[in-house]
């Protein structure tokens, strides 16, 4: 099969090389590394204009125009945002260890571009098709952990060092939940490898087991560290938490990677729950799979903006309780039911039976779980009520 | 099966080349006039009291070895899920009996109390 690294571009351009007597070997490694340059740039470019997205988004929902000055729509203005950003100064605090002060933007970046070695762009676009894509994902995505840990311990300010706490906190329950949501793709396709599980939908997995997009979707906004979830930079109690004594560059790489962060994770969630690349002609004209991902990835992204902006910040208590006590029994009694329906579903593999099965026990599972929490809602209330006559004087 | 972990590696070098590029342009570009006002550790404006890196609540340490447990767990789970059709009904009630003991554990840990943050 054709990959990023093996197409008939790569091939030309490494028998440029051998021409000009080069190794073969080393010859082919020279190509990926300027095919690993040309994607990365691309994908840099792009985050920029995600920032004029973001910034968009948010307007739209909180009744504002959002940037329209500088050129169409104020499409410029994230350039203008990246040369101020160039040219501020570069302050360090007191007390800060440079080194791991410095590495830290970098990794965090360095996290978010790995993970696009294993995205599947196309059928014929895509880095690396690893069979342990799955793996590789969530072992990639807890980097950005380890740098914001980095950059709380090397800034040297109680604010910072707390908001690393938070996420680690965070990161480390979260975890849990968001793993076995990956594990219900892996169940349903037979495979690791991300490009296997986008060939595997025939039907988007959304429509087979809708509850684990809701628990990838959940999770995945707490790893992200984004509203409700944001507790590592809670503007309200840390300032900016992990990133308060960054400025400039260094500052724009932390923010830069957010958004590159959560449009990444929206092209995953396109990859295991929206059918990825796949739509009608995808597999004839690879060109327009790609055209495809990057609409399902947008939506992805859009979606990740919605929440923010629509719930408000969760207390970080309150936020631990919901994972440890309702999302990571649900998640596990989730994954074992996923797992018995495709069991018994097994003889009606590809037909609509095996669909309508699968979608009509996860709806069911789903009603089970509201009622059990309805029930428990309702006895919690009564318990409150009840204590209210005492208080009143026994009548 | 190794260039594949090769193209990983060009991947690793080139992700952390372009940030650590935009970094030092910006080091080279931007002005460096640094002040002790400046250069104060950011706390609402007044001088920090006592020392930085401040201790954290224990209860941190239960949630990270509880953590650990599944952490671990899903290590044999991915396997277990890769194959799952082919091994049939017989590996998914291993499957259940595996994560049931596990949630045995949470649930002891639930009881006991560890699961609060306080």
């Amino acid at each position: 099969m054709d990959s990023f690294f093996s197409n008939p571009v790569t091939d030309w351009l490494s028998g440029v090389f051998t021409g000009w007597g080069m190794n073969p070997d080393a010859a082919h490694v020279l190509t990926a590394f300027i095919a690993i340059l040309l994607l990365i740039t691309v994908v840099m470019v792009l985050d920029i204009f995600l920032v004029w997205t973001e910034r968009k988004i948010v307007a739209r929902f909180q009744d504002r125009i959002g940037p329209n000055r500088l050129g169409p729509f104020g499409l410029i203005q994230p350039f203008a945002d990246i040369i101020k950003l160039i040219i501020k100064e570069n302050i360090y605090p007191k007390g800060v260890d440079k080194i791991v002060y410095n590495l830290a933007p970098v990794i965090m970046m360095m996290s978010v571009l790995l993970l696009w070695a294993v995205f599947p762009l196309s059928p014929i676009l895509f880095g690396v098709d690893l069979n342990v894509g799955v793996l590789y994902l969530i072992g990639v995505g807890s980097l950005g952990t380890l740098s914001i840990i980095m950059a709380g311990w090397s800034s040297n300010n109680k604010y910072a060092l707390l908001g690393a706490f938070r996420q680690v906190a965070v990161m480390i329950s979260y975890e849990i939940p968001m793993v076995v949501a990956l594990l219900i793709p892996t169940i349903l396709s037979g495979s690791m490898g991300i490009n296997d599980i986008v060939w595997a939908q025939d039907v988007w997995y959304i429509v087979l087991v809708p509850l684990g997009f809701i628990l990838f979707l959940i999770s995945a906004t707490a790893e992200l560290g984004r509203a409700p979830f944001d507790l590592t930079e809670a503007e309200s109690e840390l300032i900016a938490g992990h990133h308060i004594e960054y400025s400039g560059m260094k500052f724009g790489l932390f923010y830069a990677s957010e958004l590159l962060h959560t449009f990444t994770f929206g092209g995953f969630i396109a990859a295991f729950f929206f059918g990825g690349w796949r739509g009608p002609g995808a597999e004839t004209y690879p060109i327009l799979g790609l055209f495809y991902f990057l609409i399902k990835a947008t939506i992805g992204y859009w979606l990740f903006g919605w929440i923010k902006y629509t719930l408000p910040r969760i207390r970080i208590d309150k936020m631990m309780d919901l994972n440890w006590k309702f999302l990571v029994p649900f998640s596990f009694a989730l994954l074992v039911f996923v797992a018995l329906t495709n069991a018994l579903l097994a003889d009606f593999v590809g037909s609509w039976i095996y669909w309508v099965g699968m979608l009509l026990s996860n709806l069911l599972f789903g009603w089970v779980t509201m009622e059990i929490l309805r029930r428990r809602a309702r006895g919690e209330r009564e318990k409150v009520e009840g204590v209210q006559p005492v208080a009143e004087g026994g009548h | 099966m190794q260039t594949e972990w090769m193209y990983i590696g060009l991947f690793l070098v080139v992700g952390a080349l372009i940030p650590a590029a935009a970094i030092i342009v910006a080091a080279i570009l931007s002005p460096r006039k640094p002040n002790p006002i400046k250069e104060s550790t950011y706390e609402c404006g007044i001088e920090t009291v006592g020392e930085n890196w401040v201790q954290f609540k224990a209860q941190y340490y239960i949630f990270a070895l509880i953590f650990l447990v599944f952490d671990v767990e899903t290590v044999f789970l991915f396997p277990w899920a890769v194959s799952l059709n082919q091994l049939g009904m017989f590996a998914v009630v291993e499957g259940i009996i595996f994560i049931g003991i596990l949630m045995a554990g949470l649930v002891y840990a639930w009881r006991k109390g560890m699961l609060e943050w306080v």
